[in-house]
């Protein structure tokens, strides 16, 4: 991990205008941002990890923990929200049974994101599922391919 | 040209939702197979812009030859075929998949100057953009302009920041260039964070380089070296196109040292943002550039005064900045004589929600929303009764029906309690609850909030609790009082322009669908029937067929009944999802 670490730092200048770009190659690389990531440029920055908590807990790009193998991706804007997205966004917490709190299953299966505007506004409601849109979308749609992801290793 | 043949497909963000890259692959394959000479090619991110545009008809595929222009509509890959042999090799157009006579309405009430190149090349082409004119104003400016003439003539276009606020961008630019500063920046806010909104993403991914070209004159302007996009990470193709775009304008020598054999130079570097609403206000967007939480700062200092890294420092938004090369090469007198004494110019608008023709539309200001919904919208989907256009976004409101005369410009809608805002368009019908729409912008509003002042960070809070209580049947009668009491403190006393404006989708559906604020108070009712907490179901006995197909449906297991007899909804395990009156073939399943 950390020879990864320093790859990415190599790509980067040493200073605090950098944070974000370095926290997103570094979600990039990783899918979130591990602690170690965080020690480890703090260290060779000199920079308190704090700096970087707080970016990485302000923009809502960043996660801190791993996301699971399937991402869904759902659209909250207000277009999707006036088509019915809050009744999709139900609909699929229900069939994934994400624990109260939390966006990715316990066998880390799926995580499901939720997003305040993907600009395909025409196409409301629109869901993401691993970067296929389905849009203009019921939930029995994307159960179905939920499911059969499910079922898939 | 090969015989001049070209099909040109949409590729945009809801062109490549409807499968557009399927489609191109479609008929790149049955051309190669026919070995047909065309050139079949992306068509321009154009799918929102320029002619295409109408998003809810994607895939669009425009097909040029000898001359003439036909345009299908919902292609699908499995129509390339037919299109190529009966069209293309054998001159005769496929009819039925045409588009209709109501598509040309769709354009005939609008008109560009934005979107006007958008969609008419390859934007990852310089070429193209360059034989339609494109880096000519930047090179006159450059070679035979003083820096004053550009603020006067933009400032004679009258042209106001398009972002939202709506401040007049050759005063800005004025102010920026009085400032004195070895270092001044020229940002580009293309992070358009207002959910239901595209417009910046349209231009960007459909004519880059107008937008570069914009920033280029501003930074003539002002006397600036250096310049940002600061762009959302949510928008990867606009991304990709951008750098496309700066990697050909550095190659040409339009960026970097020496432009044009002057001695003035000019770098743009991309900047991703990494979703956060608040940093559309200038002062936080600054911070988040610098690498910080994006939390704004009070104003004075200006930005224009002292900005990035302190330095005097412009931002405009995308739209605003692609406007300038047009406005430089017809003139400001052109520019002005569209729109309205103080509105001038044209304003684009992500037409969505509940209506026929949702997509990207170019309108002169001035224009009246009825012509907006009716002649270039198509009216309402299903036919249902029109209750609202939300414009600005969770800083605007919502506009009723009953003002639907009225114009669209700055001075009208802040009038009437909404905002121009970046313009995001959003219709309601009778189907959609205000109160849910209030809260929905609140919820927004309020996770957004940054935390830096009280108003913002508790007072949205409380709004919300509020609104969520009125929707859960809980309201008390003095809680409109409340709301309207907290919504002016809130926007009184907020730092930044998020805070400023959050409380407005509140105040605007207090102000003209008051009566459904009481009616989910009093009588505990949602008229919309959209807040689950007050609606019930039940199944209409005489109607049920004892088909099953909710007992199916319903996730709780709260429905039972045998089969061929009316079955029954237990209402404390129903959760009032709506699965059963969805899944009820013969409207059984009833809802009060």
């Amino acid at each position: 991990m950390i020879n990864k670490f320093e790859i990415i730092l190599s790509d980067h200048l040493k200073n605090g205008g950098n944070i974000i770009s370095l926290l997103q190659d570094t979600q990039e690389a990783f899918g979130y941002i591990p602690r170690e990531a965080i020690d480890f440029f703090s260290r060779e920055m000199d920079i308190a990890p704090s700096r970087f908590y707080g970016v990485a807990t302000f923009y809502s790009q960043f996660r801190l923990k791993p996301v699971g193998q399937n991402k869904i991706v759902a659209c909250c804007g207000t277009a999707c929200h006036v088509k019915g997205a809050e009744k999709i966004i139900n609909g699929l917490t229900r069939e994934l049974a994400l624990p109260e709190g939390e966006d990715t299953t316990q066998d880390g299966k799926f995580t499901l994101e939720k997003v305040a505007c993907l600009g395909t506004c025409s196409f409301a409601p629109v869901v993401l599922i691993n970067g296929t849109a389905y849009g203009k979308t019921g939930t029995d749609a994307l159960l179905k391919a939920i499911r059969k992801l499910g079922k898939s290793k | 040209m090969n015989r001049g043949i070209v099909v040109r497909v949409c590729m945009g963000p809801a062109g490549i939702a409807a499968g557009g890259k399927e489609v191109l692959d479609a008929f790149q394959k049955s051309l190669s197979e026919a070995g047909i000479p065309a050139e079949v090619k992306e068509h321009c991110s154009s799918h929102q812009v320029g002619c295409l545009g109408l998003c809810a008809r994607d895939v669009l595929v425009e097909v040029h030859m000898n001359g003439e222009k036909a345009t299908y509509q919902y292609v699908k890959p499995d129509m390339a075929g037919r299109i190529v042999r009966e069209h293309i090799i054998g001159g005769a157009a496929v009819q039925e998949w045409l588009t209709d006579s109501d598509y040309e309405q769709f354009y005939s009430k609008q008109f560009k100057i934005v979107l006007s190149d958008c969609g008419k090349f390859d934007p990852e082409d310089i070429d193209a953009y360059i034989a339609a004119g494109g880096y000519e104003p930047t090179r006159e400016v450059l070679t035979t302009w003083l820096p004053d003439d550009v603020t006067d003539e933009i400032k004679a276009s009258g042209i106001r920041g398009r972002g939202g606020a709506g401040f007049p961008t050759g005063l800005k630019w004025e102010l920026a260039r009085r400032s004195k500063s070895d270092q001044k920046y020229i940002i580009c806010n293309a992070d358009e964070g207002d959910p239901g909104a595209f417009m910046d993403r349209a231009v960007i991914e459909g004519n880059p380089h107008s937008v570069i070209e914009g920033m280029l004159i501003a930074a003539f302007a002002i006397g600036s070296h250096k310049g940002y996009v600061y762009i959302r990470a949510e928008y990867p193709l606009a991304v990709k196109r951008l750098r496309i775009a700066l990697k050909q304008a550095y190659d040409r020598r339009f960026l970097g040292e020496d432009i044009f054999n002057t001695n003035f130079r000019f770098d743009i570097q991309i900047k991703l943002g990494a979703g956060a609403f608040v940093c559309g206000e200038e002062t936080a967007l600054i911070a988040s550039i610098e690498g910080q939480r994006g939390m704004p700062r009070p104003k004075p200092p200006f930005p224009v005064y002292s900005g990035l890294w302190q330095k005097p420092t412009v931002i405009n938004n995308v739209e605003t900045l692609a406007n300038i090369p047009y406005i430089i090469r017809k003139g400001a007198g052109w520019y002005a004589s569209f729109g309205t004494e103080r509105s001038k110019g044209t304003k684009v608008f992500a037409l969505t929600g509940k209506i026929k023709n949702t997509g990207l539309i170019e309108v002169p200001m001035g224009i009246s929303l009825r012509e907006i919904i009716y002649d270039i919208g198509g009216g309402i989907e299903g036919g249902r009764p029109l209750k609202a256009v939300q414009t600005g976004g969770p800083s605007g409101g919502c506009i009723p029906s009953k003002l639907l005369d009225l114009d669209v410009d700055y001075e009208s809608l802040a009038r009437a309690g909404s905002i121009v805002g970046s313009g995001g368009m959003i219709v309601l019908d009778d189907s959609n609850c205000m109160v849910n729409m209030a809260k929905y912008f609140v919820q927004f509003t309020q996770s957004e909030s940054c935390g830096k002042c009280v108003p913002c960070r508790v007072g949205t809070k409380r709004l919300l609790e509020i609104l969520e209580r009125i929707t859960r049947g809980e309201g008390k009668e003095d809680d409109l009082d409340l709301l309207e009491k907290l919504s002016n403190g809130i926007k009184a006393t907020s730092l930044c322009g998020l805070g400023q404006t959050a409380p407005n989708p509140v105040l605007s559906t207090l102000k003209y669908f008051r009566e459904e604020y009481v009616a989910h108070i009093k009588e505990k009712k949602c008229p919309a029937k959209v807040c689950k907490e007050l609606l019930e179901y039940f199944i209409i006995e005489e109607l049920c067929k004892g088909c099953g197909a909710c007992l199916k449906a319903c996730p709780s297991k709260a429905i039972t009944g045998e089969k061929k007899k009316p079955h029954t909804i237990n209402p404390d395990l129903c959760i009032r999802c709506g699965a059963c009156f969805e899944a009820c073939k013969f409207r059984s399943v009833g809802r009060e």
